[in-house]
């Protein structure tokens, strides 16, 4: 989850994430080294006493300042369109789970064996217990497996959200009559916070989603204890 | 070819991906394989033969589509 006066990316939880953030920290040294470049040159080219009223062109930095931006972009180019075709690749989901966005909470839908669905609200400031984390939690958290492949599909009862879940590096917007289609794997346990990512109204800022990634006979024991319930 | 049919359903774990619908929006899966359960059971069962073939799409439009989805289409098909 985010940590205050955080600068960067949540810790990932998914290697899709890993990579988009390796990716970041890539591109960001990129524009890091050519900021100070230029602000090198900038300031040099201030301060400098030397003139010469004669120079017209010079082939030579033409063509330097020339190729290497191009040389930096397609060093950009290239993780990038990897990165892109890694999180299209085809993958062979083991669970299938429905989001769906209303106004102001989600719900979620395991119905590929049996009929398991319930809502998420958001556990309101007043009730928190010590040490939760306040606009975050939720009553009932979305349970999957840890290490397997996890198919979400988003879609909304009422107007645009969005399903959001920064450590895994999802984002995927709920539209009203349509079914978004969305995939991933947790490659640790743990607890993944993230919020409605589409303004949906006056609660749009407390209808957070919560992500709990378990050892299969965890999950298999949780969803057994939420059919009895519901 | 009945008994690779029954073993695929015995090791059902969720809807497959399916090259006709290899994209983000998977709408019309949803909705395709629940036309395709109905129409696969009022043929068979027009013809008097067992409906098992179309547990496939019965068990693909459940994964998929979201329940109340399926009630809305339910009553639509109740009412005509």
């Amino acid at each position: 989850m985010a940590h205050p006066s955080q600068l960067g990316f949540q810790d990932a939880a998914s290697p899709v994430m890993e990579e988009l953030l390796h990716f970041h920290d890539h591109t960001l040294m990129i524009v890091f080294l050519i900021s100070t470049l230029v602000l090198y040159i900038i300031v040099a080219m201030v301060v400098t006493k030397l003139t010469d009223k004669l120079i017209l062109d010079s082939q030579e930095i033409e063509i330097i300042w020339t190729l290497l931006p191009a040389i930096i972009l397609i060093l950009i180019a290239l993780p990038s369109l990897r990165i892109l075709y890694l999180m299209d690749e085809i993958n062979d989901p083991h669970l299938t789970i429905k989001a769906m966005g209303h106004q102001w909470y989600w719900s979620y839908e395991y119905t590929d064996y049996e009929d398991l669905g319930f809502d998420s609200y958001m556990i309101p400031t007043q009730d928190l217990t010590p040490g939760q984390f306040r606009l975050l939690e939720t009553d009932h958290r979305m349970v999957i497996p840890v290490e397997s492949p996890v198919r979400i599909l988003v879609s909304a009862d009422d107007v645009l959200h969005s399903w959001a879940v920064p450590c895994l590096g999802i984002k995927m917007d709920a539209v009203p009559g349509r079914l978004n289609q969305t995939a991933f794997i947790t490659s640790r346990p743990g607890v993944f916070y993230g919020q409605c990512s589409e303004i949906c109204g006056a609660n749009h800022s407390f209808m957070p989603i919560v992500v709990e990634a378990v050892p299969l006979e965890h999950f298999e024991n949780w969803s057994s204890m939420m059919l009895e319930d519901t | 070819m009945s008994g690779n049919f029954e073993e695929k359903i015995k090791n059902y774990r969720t809807a497959p991906f399916d090259a006709r619908f290899p994209n983000t929006n998977q709408t019309r899966n949803c909705y395709q394989n629940y036309l395709d359960y109905h129409r696969c059971k009022k043929v068979l069962s027009a013809k008097n033969q067992k409906t098992t073939p179309c547990e496939w799409y019965r068990r693909v439009y459940k994964s998929l589509c979201p329940i109340a989805w399926v009630q809305k289409w339910d009553e639509q098909r109740q009412s005509g």
